[in-house]
Formats: C-alpha cells, sequence, structure tokens
C-alpha cells in the first residue's frame, strides 16, 4: 500500500477503536455527537482543500451545507399528495421518484424519495457554486472575503424569511436516507452503529478522493496555482478553471454533508446557515493548518465534538473567536504543522520571528 | 418598482415618507463605512469589528447615563470607545510583520466575536436604549406631508457634522495629512519623518470615535444590544465597497442610495428580503465595478499593510 | 507528525470516554436546553436564571420526595442542531427525570420526536401550536396558545367597532404562529386584513412598513413579535402619525420593551400573563400570591424585571414538582400522567387544566388584557 494511504488506515483503525471502547464503556450516547462531527468535518475537509490547497478563502461555506440540506429537507417533507391527479407527479411517481409514508401523526404523505432528493440537491448545489463561483473566484483578497460573507449572508437571509422553508422554524420531521438493506441515515438510537460508521466510512472515502487528488496532477498544479499564479499561468495551468472546480468539489462535499445530516438529525434550522457557522468551519481549517487535511480533520473531530457536547457552555462562539485570533497571531500556518517543535523551540529561546506565510 | 404603478398607495406623501425611511437607514449605514474607510485608507485593513464600535458605543453610552447627564454620557461614550479602538490595535495589529490580507480578515473577524461576546458577558443579554435627544418617542416634525422624528434629524446632522470634521482633520491638519502621507506611500512618509506605527493606532481610534458617535446618537431611534454591531457591520462595508473603499465622501452618498433602495424594496418584495437586495447589490457591485459607483479603477487596486 | 496527531487525537478521545462520572442514584436530575445566549437570548437568559432561581430554593428546603434536584443547563444559543445534539446527551447520558425548554418554537419541533423515542418528559417553553397538536405523550408547553390571544384581541376590537386592520409581524416561530391564528380566525370574528407585513426581527427601522399599513387606512394594528423589534415597529407607527389603537401580542410581556419604546407604548393594548401587573391585582385572586413571590424573589435576587418569558420556565419547574408529588415516585409514566391529571394548577402564565388531548392547559382566561399607562403595565379597564 502506498505511503500515502497509510495515514487513512490508521484513522480507520482509530475510528473503530472508539466506537469499541463505547461500547465497553457502555458509553455509546457519545457515537451521536461523534456522527454530527463526521458530517461537519467533511465539509472542513472540503473547505480545507480549497482554502489551503486552491488558496481561496471562503466565508460563506456554510451556504453550501444549508443549499444542501434545506433542498433534500423540503423535498422530502412537502406532501405532494394534494396533487395527485396531476400529469407531472403520476410521471414522477411512476419513475419511482416519489414515496408514500405515513406521517407521525397518523396523516399520509408523499414526498419525494431521499435519494432524488439528494441527488437534486447537489445537481443545485454544482449549479449555484458554478454561477457564484465564476464571478467571485476573479476577485481577490478583501472582496473575495466578502463577496462569499456575502453569498452566505444572502443564503442565510432566503431561508429565514421564506415561508415554504419554515422560516425561523426551519424543517422538521424529515425521515432517514434509506441506505441498503434496511439501514437508514438517521437520529435512531437503534441505529447508532451503523450511522456511525456509515458517517466516517463516507469522510475516510472524502479523504481518500482529496489525498489522491493533491498527488494527482491537478494537486500539482493547484499547489503551484497557491503558490504564484501568474508564474503557474506562464507554464499553461488554466489557474481561473482549476480554482473554479476546487470551489465547487468543496461545495459539493458541504452540501452532502448538509443533506446527510439534516436526515440524521431530522430537521434543519437557518442557524445552520449563519456567519458564525462559516466562521467556526473557517477557524477549524485554519488551526490545523491550512493546508493540512489531516489537521484539519483532527481540529474538526475535536472541537465540533466538544462544541456539541455543549463543553464551552455560553462560550460557545467565543471559542472560535479566540482560537481565530490566537492562530493568526502566533501561527498562522496552523498548530499541527510539520515544524512545530522547532518552532516553539525558537519561540521561546526569543530568537526574531520566523517569516510570515501566505 | 416606483409606486406609480399601484392603484391608492400612489400618494406622493408615502413616496417622500419612504424617502425619508432610506436616508435614515443610510445614514446609519454611511456611518459605519466611515469608520471603515478612515482605518483601510491608513492600513488596507477591512476592519470587521467596525460594528461592534458602533454597538460599544451606545451600550457605555446607556450605560453612563444612568450617572450623568446625557451629553457627558455620550462624550464619555465616544472617549471610552475610542481608547477601546486603540486597545484593539496595539494588542492585535501593531505588532504583526507583513501579514497577508487573509490573515487581518480572520484577525479581525476573530476581534469582533470577542468584543461582542465580552459586551454579552458584561451587559448581559437584555436591549438598551437612551432617550430621544429631543421630545419623546412619539414626536414628530411634520414637514410637507412628511413625519420625521427630530432624532433622525439629529443622525443626520450630527454624521454631517463628523464627516466635515472628518474633510477637515484629513485636509488642514497637520496630524491628517500624515496620515494621508502613509495611506499613499508609508515608506516615503517615514523618510520624512512620519510614524507610521503611530498613524496606525490613530486610525483605529479615530474609526471608533466615529463608529461611537453613530451608536450613540442612533441608539434612541433602535435600540442596542449586544449583538447589534455585525448585521451593521455587513451593511456598513456593502455601502464602503458601493462607494469605493477608502471613499468617505461616497460613503454618505452610497450610503443614501442603498437605504433607499432598501426602503423601496417592500412594495416588490416581502420585508424579509431587505437584506437579500443590499447582499445582492453588494455582489454586483463587486462582479462588475469592484472600484464602487464612484471610485476609480486605480483606486482599487488594493493597498498594502 | 501525522502519527503524532493521531496518538494525541486517539488519547483525547479515551480520555473524554472514560472521564464520565458515575451516576449517583439520589440527586433527581432535571435538563433544560435554553437559549441562554445567542439570538433568542431574551427568553433564555430568563429562563436560565429563573430555573436556577427555583432550584436553589426548592433544594434548600429539603428537594422533592427527600431528594435533592440537580439541574443541567444546556445553552442551545436557539441552534436546532445543538438542541438536537443535547438532547439526546440529556437523555441517553445524563439520564435526565425531564427537560425543560428549549426556548423557540423550531428546537422543540426537532427534538419532539427525541423526547417520545426516549420516553423523557419534555415540557417546552416555546409557544408554537404544533408542539402539542397533535399531542405527543410525552411533550407539553407552557405557554398560553396564541389562538386563545388572539381571541381576546378580537373580542376586544369588536367591542371597539374595528373591522379593518393591518398585521405585523416578525419572521420567528412566534411570529408565524400568531400570523398564522390571525389570518385564520378573522373571518369568523368579522375581522378583515387589508394590510399584511412580515418584517425581519432584527430590522433597525421600520418606517416603510408601517407607511404600507398608513396607506391602507387600517383601523387598527396588530403587531405580533417577541422580539424587541416590535417596540421600533410602535415607535414608528405613531411617528408618522398613525393614530390607530396598536394591539400587541403576550410576547410584549417584558418591560425593557416598554422602555425602548418611549412614550410611544401610551396606550397600546395587549392580552398577557398576570404577572406583570401582580402587584395591582385583587387580593383573592388566584395567583397573585404566586406571581408576587416570583417577581419579588426574581428582581432581589438578578436585579432586573421579572418578563413574563421567564414565567414558562417557572411553571414547567413547578408542574413537574407537583407532578412528582401527586404521583408519589419518581417515575416518568407515572409523573407523565400526573401532568396529565393537573386540574385548577395555579401557575405564572395562568390556571393549567390538563388532560389527555390538552397538554397545554391554558385557555381565554389565562390572559388578561393589559396596557401601558406612564410606562407602566396596567390593566385595562
Amino acid at each position: 500500500m502506498r505511503a500515502r494511504y497509510l495515514p487513512v488506515a490508521a484513522f480507520a483503525g482509530l475510528i473503530v477503536a472508539i466506537q469499541l471502547a463505547t461500547h465497553f464503556t457502555g458509553s455509546a450516547y457519545h457515537l451521536t455527537q461523534l456522527t454530527m462531527t463526521a458530517y461537519y468535518s467533511l465539509l472542513i475537509v472540503g473547505l480545507c482543500m480549497l482554502i489551503g490547497y486552491a488558496g481561496q478563502i471562503s466565508l460563506g461555506h456554510a451556504g453550501f451545507f444549508a443549499i444542501g440540506g434545506y433542498l433534500s429537507a423540503f423535498l422530502t417533507t412537502r406532501n405532494l399528495s394534494s396533487f395527485k391527479g396531476s400529469g407531472f407527479i403520476s410521471l414522477l411517481s411512476k419513475a419511482g421518484l416519489l414515496v408514500g409514508r405515513a406521517d407521525p401523526y397518523g396523516g399520509s404523505l408523499l414526498n419525494v424519495h431521499p435519494w432524488c432528493a439528494c441527488v437534486v440537491a447537489i445537481v443545485v448545489t454544482v449549479v449555484i457554486a458554478y454561477l457564484v463561483g465564476g464571478p467571485v473566484l476573479k476577485l481577490r483578497g478583501h472582496y473575495l472575503a466578502m463577496a462569499t460573507l456575502g453569498f452566505g449572508v444572502i443564503i442565510y437571509r432566503i431561508v429565514l424569511g421564506t415561508e415554504f422553508l419554515g422560516a425561523a422554524d426551519g424543517i422538521s420531521d424529515v425521515p432517514g436516507f434509506p441506505l441498503l438493506a434496511g439501514l437508514e441515515i438517521a437520529g435512531k438510537s437503534s441505529l447508532r452503529v451503523p450511522n456511525y460508521y456509515a458517517a466516517w466510512g463516507l469522510v475516510i472515502l472524502g479523504m481518500v478522493f482529496l489525498i489522491n487528488l493533491i498527488h494527482s496532477r491537478v494537486g500539482r498544479a493547484l499547489i503551484s496555482i497557491h503558490g504564484a499564479e501568474d508564474a503557474a499561468g506562464a507554464v499553461g495551468i488554466p489557474a481561473a478553471r482549476y480554482k473554479l472546480n476546487t470551489f465547487v468539489l468543496s461545495a459539493v462535499f458541504a452540501s452532502l454533508a448538509g443533506i446527510l445530516l439534516t436526515h440524521y438529525n431530522g430537521g434543519i434550522g437557518p442557524s445552520e446557515a449563519s456567519v458564525m457557522k462559516s466562521v467556526r468551519y473557517v477557524a477549524i481549517v485554519a488551526v490545523g493548518g491550512m493546508a493540512n487535511l489531516w489537521g484539519a480533520l483532527s481540529m474538526s473531530l475535536v472541537l465540533n465534538y466538544l462544541s456539541l457536547r455543549g463543553y464551552f457552555g455560553t462560550f460557545d462562539d467565543t471559542v472560535f473567536g479566540v482560537i481565530l485570533i490566537l492562530i493568526m497571531l502566533f501561527a498562522p500556518d496552523g498548530l499541527l504543522r510539520r515544524h512545530l517543535f522547532s518552532d516553539l523551540r525558537r519561540f521561546f529561546s526569543g530568537s526574531a520571528a520566523g517569516e510570515e506565510g501566505p | 418598482m416606483l409606486p406609480i404603478f399601484y392603484g391608492k398607495d400612489t400618494d406622493l406623501e408615502f413616496f417622500f415618507q419612504y424617502l425619508v425611511a432610506g436616508i435614515t437607514y443610510g445614514t446609519i449605514y454611511a456611518i459605519v463605512a466611515i469608520g471603515f474607510n478612515i482605518i483601510y485608507n491608513a492600513t488596507g485593513i477591512i476592519n470587521f469589528a467596525q460594528g461592534e464600535f458602533v454597538m460599544l458605543g451606545g451600550m457605555t453610552a446607556v450605560t453612563l447615563s444612568q450617572y450623568m447627564p446625557l451629553p457627558m454620557a455620550i462624550l464619555g461614550a465616544v472617549a471610552v470607545t475610542t481608547v477601546i479602538g486603540a486597545v484593539i490595535e496595539i494588542l492585535f495589529i501593531r505588532w504583526l510583520r507583513g501579514p497577508s490580507v487573509l490573515r487581518m480578515i480572520i484577525i479581525t473577524i476573530g476581534v469582533s466575536i470577542l468584543v461582542r461576546e465580552i459586551a454579552l458577558h458584561i451587559w448581559g443579554e437584555s436591549v438598551r436604549a437612551l432617550p430621544y435627544f429631543t421630545g419623546d418617542s412619539v414626536t414628530s416634525i411634520k414637514m410637507g406631508s412628511v413625519y420625521v422624528s427630530p432624532q433622525v434629524l439629529w443622525v443626520v446632522g450630527v454624521s454631517a457634522v463628523a464627516v466635515a470634521a472628518m474633510i477637515a482633520f484629513f485636509n488642514y491638519t497637520m496630524l491628517g495629512r500624515q496620515m494621508r502621507a502613509c495611506a499613499a506611500n508609508r515608506d516615503a512618509a517615514r523618510l520624512c519623518g512620519v510614524n507610521a506605527g503611530n498613524m496606525v493606532t490613530l486610525s483605529f481610534m479615530l474609526s471608533a470615535a466615529i463608529g461611537a458617535l453613530g451608536g450613540a446618537v442612533v441608539c434612541p431611534i433602535t435600540y442596542v444590544h449586544y449583538d447589534s454591531g455585525t448585521p451593521l457591520a455587513i451593511k456598513g462595508f456593502t455601502v464602503a465597497i458601493l462607494g469605493g473603499l477608502g471613499n468617505s465622501a461616497a460613503a454618505v452618498g452610497a450610503g443614501m442610495i442603498l437605504g433607499i433602495l432598501e426602503s423601496f424594496s417592500i412594495w416588490v418584495l416581502p420585508a424579509t428580503y431587505k437584506e437579500v437586495v443590499s447582499i445582492t447589490i453588494l455582489l454586483l457591485i463587486l462582479f462588475i465595478r469592484p472600484s464602487g459607483i464612484f471610485g476609480s479603477a486605480e483606486a482599487s487596486r488594493l493597498k498594502e499593510f | 507528525m501525522r502519527r503524532r496527531t493521531m496518538i494525541v487525537l486517539a488519547a483525547f478521545v479515551m480520555a473524554s470516554l472514560t472521564a464520565g462520572t458515575t451516576w449517583a442514584a439520589e440527586p433527581i436530575k432535571i435538563g433544560a436546553i435554553l437559549s441562554v445566549t445567542g439570538p433568542a437570548s431574551f427568553l433564555g437568559a430568563p429562563e436560565a436564571k429563573t430555573l436556577e432561581m427555583l432550584v436553589e430554593e426548592t433544594n434548600k428546603k429539603g428537594g422533592v420526595m427527600g431528594r435533592q434536584i440537580q439541574l443541567i443547563v444546556k445553552d442551545s444559543a436557539a441552534s436546532p442542531e445543538k438542541a438536537v445534539s443535547f438532547a439526546k446527551q440529556l437523555i441517553e447520558e445524563d439520564k435526565v427525570f425531564a427537560i425543560i425548554g428549549p426556548s423557540t418554537s423550531g428546537e422543540t419541533m426537532k427534538i419532539k420526536s427525541i423526547a417520545e423515542e426516549g420516553k423523557t418528559i419534555l415540557l417546552s417553553c416555546a409557544a408554537a401550536e404544533e408542539i402539542v397538536v397533535p399531542v405527543a405523550k410525552y411533550v407539553f408547553k407552557t405557554p398560553q396558545k396564541d389562538r386563545d390571544v388572539v381571541i381576546r384581541i378580537f373580542q376586544e376590537m369588536k367591542k371597539m367597532k374595528i373591522t379593518k386592520i393591518g398585521v405585523l409581524s416578525s419572521n420567528t416561530g412566534f411570529g408565524k404562529g400568531g400570523k398564522g391564528q390571525i389570518e385564520a380566525l378573522a373571518p369568523q370574528h368579522g375581522i378583515t386584513i387589508v394590510a399584511n407585513e412580515v418584517y425581519d426581527k432584527a430590522a433597525s427601522d421600520l418606517t416603510a412598513e408601517v407607511t404600507k399599513l398608513k396607506a391602507a387606512n387600517v383601523e387598527a394594528i396588530v403587531n405580533w413579535s417577541i422580539e424587541p423589534a416590535q417596540a421600533i415597529a410602535i415607535k414608528n407607527a405613531r411617528q408618522i402619525g398613525i393614530k390607530a389603537p396598536i394591539f400587541l401580542s403576550h410576547g410584549f410581556g417584558n418591560i425593557k420593551y416598554v422602555e425602548i419604546a418611549g412614550a410611544a407604548a401610551e396606550g397600546v393594548l395587549f392580552p398577557a400573563g398576570r404577572l406583570l401587573v401582580a402587584d395591582v391585582l385583587p387580593k383573592n385572586h388566584p395567583q397573585k400570591a404566586l406571581l408576587v413571590k416570583y417577581k419579588k424573589d426574581y428582581e432581589s435576587k438578578y436585579k432586573e424585571d421579572a418578563s413574563t418569558f421567564g414565567g414558562h420556565a417557572y411553571d414547567a419547574f413547578i408542574i413537574l414538582l407537583k407532578a412528582i408529588e401527586k404521583a408519589g415516585k419518581v417515575d416518568k409514566e407515572a409523573v407523565r400522567t400526573a401532568i396529565e391529571s393537573l386540574k385548577g394548577f395555579v401557575g405564572t402564565a395562568g390556571i393549567f387544566n390538563f388532560s389527555p388531548p390538552d397538554h397545554n392547559g391554558l385557555g381565554l382566561d389565562s390572559v388578561e388584557m393589559l396596557t401601558v399607562t406612564k410606562g407602566k403595565f396596567a390593566i385595562l379597564k
């Protein structure tokens, strides 16, 4: 096995070890927060690819998470029973795209099948990412940051202000996402262990994909773009196209995370699209090391898990703000980087501060 | 979009009432934008914590007004916020060497979160308001068929005075000219004996002062709350970019335009989409003409810190 | 480096898993999911303070059935995903006996099924009808029904011979709920809605919205919101010369809103719980003693005015306590049934009459038509 997959195997081993530990200590309830963390981590590794390797900041990535989550939630809860007679609906029904089920209170529902909804959500995300990414990625510096921030705010305002998306209450009673063999991605406690493995399995797949991407021609091109865009252009690398594709890829990761977490939680609310969430994701990528996928993943695991358990109490947002400040002031390349110990030694021995990276 | 198309709602008086509402919002946004521009001009940094200065101005003024008469409370609030602005600069910005734009943006976002959370833990979550400077919450002056609260006149008046003072400061005082020199070419300014580091601190202080003044004077109309800084910051930099980053006079004009557009937008869209309107305008400007309506392409080349 | 990361990670995770303290059987654990900070902090913060005050008081008196109460407060900051995570954590890990909260309807709807599945009593402090309609066995709510508040408003309007109204509501769950009830009930009370605007809860100026109402020549305005922005709407309406009566919802139940509305708040009409006028209630009113005590205790402990929002948490707690006493044992099923059988129970929001189909227990008489006179709440004569 190639050396680059060694960490993947180690990580997979860690995941299994955690689950077994919870099994033997009878503390399987931890799996809930760990599963939710997995989905957030999926978004974060995609974002790390964008910020670290393609060098593009995005302060609005929670927007893509929300697009995926809300679209799938809406399609799988919107009752189409009243439209049964219409031609379009019966066509969809015959194509197997709709599913009837009983709602929790005894009525009967006709909704879009979760798989179909997932596909629709991802397609819409890709379209939006291309439409928005094209002009946005032509910007630089502050303008780029603000454009992405603005995008995130627009999505937040749209989901907050739209009646049929639940306005401030969001969408509830979202059904589970069926997998094979009777399993589904849902919050039922009986399905805790399978859900845990499904979530982290997906993250590991995502990591493998990204690692392969980094080591491929595309990845090398991205690193060169990040380092010196004009020079990269001079050797024939279509920088704009690669950046855009990376943007869309990270958007798809975010959207997929949104879709599956919404099915797991059984609902979604506007808070998932808020600016604070986007800032939180950037903070985690920053602290893990901008161009360090494993760093971002491990920081995501730790920080999201703690946050979801309420460890930070009323200081939840504060923690991420302080992390941002401290990392940017003292360790702009992140915490878990190669020269961490030698840098610390240098710092404490009082010699001049090292050069700052991009 | 003009009211002409809507039946009996076409009375001209409502048109002007909307206009006044738009000017009210616009002035609030312009004040925040001017704060952005001052710091941007001196340092090339966009200070995401600008909205928090406005919030701090209002909160501190309310607290101080319990112990001293209103005018002194406002001056006190401005003074305190100015000091906080200086502290922020010294603690977080001053000793960075050649940081990237990305780093600066992230630091100021972190600072804005920190300031907001500290405000929450000091003042709690309840809302506060200052008393109206003249009259109370129902007095209004009838100008033609339009009703205007005297506080709105205060907001417009104080903003006008503040902008005039800024212009005078930058053009006619030694310190102001030094700041402009620093903004134009830092090394050359240093060679002439200007202390660039202090200029940066001064810019933060000025920005904080004007933000706090705006916050205090707007506080009676709306209310202030530990969370009120962030939405203002977003609107503020929309206006700053609209007018052209760094151009404070244009920020006033851009503020009016945005405020009026938002105000009239409720004829065609539900009121909850007002912010969508302003952000869409921001994105359009960024895509089409990032130098802003009044800015020049040359000025839009980003400054170095 | 990567190996180092792995080891650190693994160690951390192992440590946190084994760090859970063994659960002592003695204290009764009650969980609370409240929006102490964040966009709904004006709800969650008073609720959390009220609960802490009550738990301290109860424990001083010896607890309940000889056992102390352990309160676990989780700050969800109005995020449904946090509410979901905390609900599961409280039920499965902390094994709480009951959960009080959440503060907002959106969060409550997300954890309704979790509470049902976990067979844990949930006493929500949020107002939406869907929380108890359809009824879920373990889920209750303590705020008054929107429907009753709306009916009370319409009754008053009938007395004032008002038929054309303008509706303003905020874009939150509370606003949406009220708007829905107003639209549904207006026809049968002879009311026509001629203008209907939804405003953003964080709006700083609503002149444009109220101008639209003025243009429609409304005879009265109903402003349904629980956030501070409703005060701005009141001010703007009066400033542009609207003289029509302004009705508000029970979401106005906080003196701070009156303060920021200033003189514009004079004469507004709103049905609300009697906590706000506790001092002027007649001596023999069944709620008087409780309300006066709550007000006094809260204000002396926290140096701020009591609001009806905190009262919802107060009611949740005392209902739970009473039900435990009535059931005679700390058993979820028994206590649940006991809650359903509570009749004539005096709370801050009104007098509760629970039953299996009615998990809210409050009726039309739970609200009193109040007004604001000289900057203070008063009963409308």
